[in-house]
């Protein structure tokens, strides 16, 4: 496989096997009376990380974040912090900060009463407190609302409060539980570049839950995909998307197409897998799936080529007919019925103004794709 | 001046006549606004000024025992006749017998002391009520009312048979070998202590328990995160959040027992000077009603017009806040 490592900067400890993970969570689980919300998990972190939990809602993220800061103990299991074990330790001798899901600001205190409450708690001098505090009232964009009580505020702004009080005492390892769920798509944005830089600037290591997979992919180092309280992948972006492990994961990152079947020939790298109405679909990398296993093509839309003529020399085509279409601007995406009744999305990215062949509704149509251009998951 | 007025009656008229259904809404919401007040109206400014009426007349052997009465049949002249009659002799009476003077502070004293420890005991109650089960909150709150279900007079006479000598806190204590003479409790400033507490708990414990049960518990929880140990971040973030209630439940437990008549009278025997007690005498002993009536009046006085003071504080202190 070509390489998918991180793309936004050359760190990558978690290949390197001496580097030694800062957050350790080692077979954690968690009960609430007989509920499981986190079963068996177990993780590392590396020190200035940017890492990301990703999941349904429900899923034991926000049980995760509460662990490693100290407000639950795991039922079983260990959680270590730069080589120790966090049992036992109160959360206000922990290296860590949490900006809540609630947000959880004093309604008592003004905004900057607020973001002061950390710094004026560990002794920092007056002066050094009202400079950091107008830092952070800065990258938040907050400067006009600093004597306010949040609940003058609006859901967004209280975010940001929450954010830069969490933020304010540079603790080691920063916990953000939706950090920007609140925030409308352009604040978000610049928001994500901030806490990125904010993060690479002071040396942070972040954990950061959120339900937004495009947040996950922009924002982290590596993303770890959970289910049901249990870890279900855990990589880069890009490997999250072009290599899941599993149909969950696939299903979970972004638009996927998952085509049944069962392998019917396999060589050392190739297979070919046939679906249930005959047809073969021709595949490279076939990973672990042993012929006659009953497995699915997951392939991406936008690898996918649709085209009004059936094309010459592709490894994969198949015939059908358009059955639904959205044009988005940038790109159309296509709804392809097959032949065996199956619908495939595919999508095209408008690189041209007026297209020579466009294709509509009921049209026939091919799409085609490359035997590399999907993975072949047996979980 | 005429003109003027014409000119602006067409308008008017016009904003007058807009539909009846608004005419009618605005009406029922003013008369929203207006049951409270006339409740206050009817129930404590007409009692009122007729005591201050009373305040500011003088004994008769007559019934009602005061002169002067307003008498109708008089006419417009008679009443300006008994008007002239009033004077403010009762009060500066007050100020010449000490006696007063001692158990108004007496009073207030004493029902600050109570005060506080009602508070203290009655802190750890309502947190504690405050952070249990949601499914036990709605019993324990009912335990809190319970004790008004059976009569405040036969409860307070029910701490005599506890607090006296031969009592049952004696006899406990003298049993567990704590002590070997029995404890002088009954008759005490401590025995009335005891009684305002217990009597005026659960006014303190209410109003408390509904502050502290708003509170999100996750702020305590940010507190410690931010290094807040928990007793610090009780006193930065829990008492703040509880000051509405810790003031209404002080408000509750002070200004009654500043006035509290019953339990001086029933536990702290005959020594104990307490206004309620002074008045008590002075309209049923000394069947003298302008004197008590002055008496009444000075207290509400002293008791309302610090805590207009205070609410005028709090509401500046809130606008500030904006
Ligand atoms: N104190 C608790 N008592 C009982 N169950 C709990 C408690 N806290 C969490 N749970 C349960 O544990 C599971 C995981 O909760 P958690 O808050 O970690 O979810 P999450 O992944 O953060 O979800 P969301 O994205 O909605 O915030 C949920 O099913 C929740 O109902
Ligand atoms: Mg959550």
């Amino acid at each position: 496989m070509k390489s998918l490592g991180s793309i936004r900067r050359s760190f990558s400890p978690w290949t390197d096997p001496a580097a030694k993970p800062y957050i350790v969570f080692e077979n954690v689980t968690k009960k609430f009376g007989d509920f499981t919300a986190v079963n068996n998990l177990s993780l590392t972190i590396y020190e200035r990380e940017f890492f990301a939990l990703l999941g349904a809602s429900g899923c034991g993220k926000s049980t995760l974040l509460r662990m490693l800061a100290g407000f639950d103990e795991p039922t079983s299991g260990r959680i270590l912090l730069d080589g120790q074990d966090m049992r036992g330790i109160p959360p206000y001798r922990r290296p860590v900060n949490m900006m809540f899901q609630s947000y959880a600001l004093f309604p008592h205190m003004s905004v900057e009463q607020n973001i002061a409450f950390g710094l004026k708690q560990e002794g920092m001098p007056k002066a050094d407190i009202d400079k950091r505090v107008a830092d952070m009232l800065k990258l938040v964009k907050l400067e006009q609302f600093a004597k306010r009580k949040p609940h003058q505020l609006s859901g967004g702004q209280r975010q940001r409060v929450a954010l830069a009080r969490s933020v304010a005492k540079r603790p080691k390892v920063l916990l953000l539980d939706e950090p920007l769920g609140a925030l409308d798509k352009k604040l978000r944005e610049e928001t994500q570049f901030e806490l990125m830089d904010l993060q690479q600037n002071l040396g942070l290591t972040f954990v950061v839950v959120t339900h937004d997979q495009e947040e996950a992919m922009t924002m982290a180092d590596r993303i770890a995909i959970l289910d049901k309280g249990q870890v279900m992948q855990v990589a880069t972006p890009a490997e999250v998307y072009e290599a899941p492990v599993s149909r969950f994961v696939a299903g979970f990152v972004g638009n996927v197409n998952m085509l049944e079947g069962t392998v019917a020939e396999r060589s050392e790298k190739t297979a070919t897998i046939k679906g249930a109405s005959g047809a073969e679909i021709r595949v490279e990398n076939a990973g672990d799936a042993t012929a006659g296993s009953t497995v699915a093509f997951a392939i991406r839309p936008e690898k996918i080529k649709v085209s009004s003529k059936k094309p010459d020399g592709a490894a994969n085509v198949m015939e059908g007919e358009i059955y639904d279409l959205a044009y988005l601007g940038d790109m159309t995406v296509y709804h392809v019925r097959l032949a065996d009744g199956q619908v495939v999305k595919a999508s095209a990215l408008n690189s041209s103004r007026i297209t020579e062949d466009p294709l509509s509704w009921n049209d026939k149509a091919w799409i085609s794709f490359a035997p590399d251009a999907g993975v072949v998951l047996t979980r | 001046m005429a003109e003027t007025t014409l000119a602006t009656t067409p308008s008017a008229s016009q904003e007058a006549v807009p539909q009846q259904g608004t005419w009618l809404a605005a009406l029922t919401g003013r008369l929203v606004i207006i049951i409270p007040y006339a409740w206050l109206l009817i129930l404590f400014l007409v009692p009122f000024l007729i005591v201050f009426k009373i305040s500011l007349s003088q004994t008769a052997i007559a019934m009602p025992p005061y002169s002067p009465t307003f008498d109708l049949a008089g006419g417009i002249s008679g009443l300006w006749e008994s008007f002239r009659e009033f004077s403010f002799d009762n009060y500066l009476w007050l100020t010449e017998d000490p006696l007063y003077f001692n158990a108004y502070v007496s009073s207030v004293v004493i029902a600050a002391i109570s005060t506080f420890f009602a508070l203290l005991i009655g802190f750890p109650i309502a947190y504690g009520m405050a952070r249990a089960p949601a499914t036990v909150r709605p019993l324990l709150l009912m335990l809190v009312i319970l004790p008004f279900w059976t009569s405040f007079l036969i409860r307070v006479y029910a701490w005599i048979g506890i607090l006296k000598p031969e009592g049952l806190l004696n006899q406990f204590l003298i049993w567990t070998g704590l002590i070997d003479q029995p404890l002088i409790i009954l008759n005490t400033h401590s025995a009335i202590f005891i009684g305002i507490v217990y009597s005026y708990l659960p006014f303190m414990v209410l109003p408390l328990y509904s502050a502290l049960e708003k509170m999100d518990y996750s702020l305590i929880e940010a507190a410690q995160d931010l290094g807040c140990p928990p007793i610090s971040a009780f006193w930065k973030i829990t008492f703040p959040l509880a000051m509405p209630g810790i003031v209404a439940g002080c408000l509750l437990v002070f200004i009654p027992a500043t006035g509290e008549f019953v339990i001086p009278d029933l536990l702290g025997g005959s020594q104990t000077l307490m206004i309620g007690k002074t008045l008590w005498n002075e309209f049923f002993s000394n069947r003298d009603w302008p004197v008590s009536s002055a008496v009444a009046v000075i207290l509400l006085l002293m008791l309302v017009v610090p805590m207009m003071f205070f609410q005028q504080a709090q509401a500046k202190a809130q606008e500030q806040g904006r």
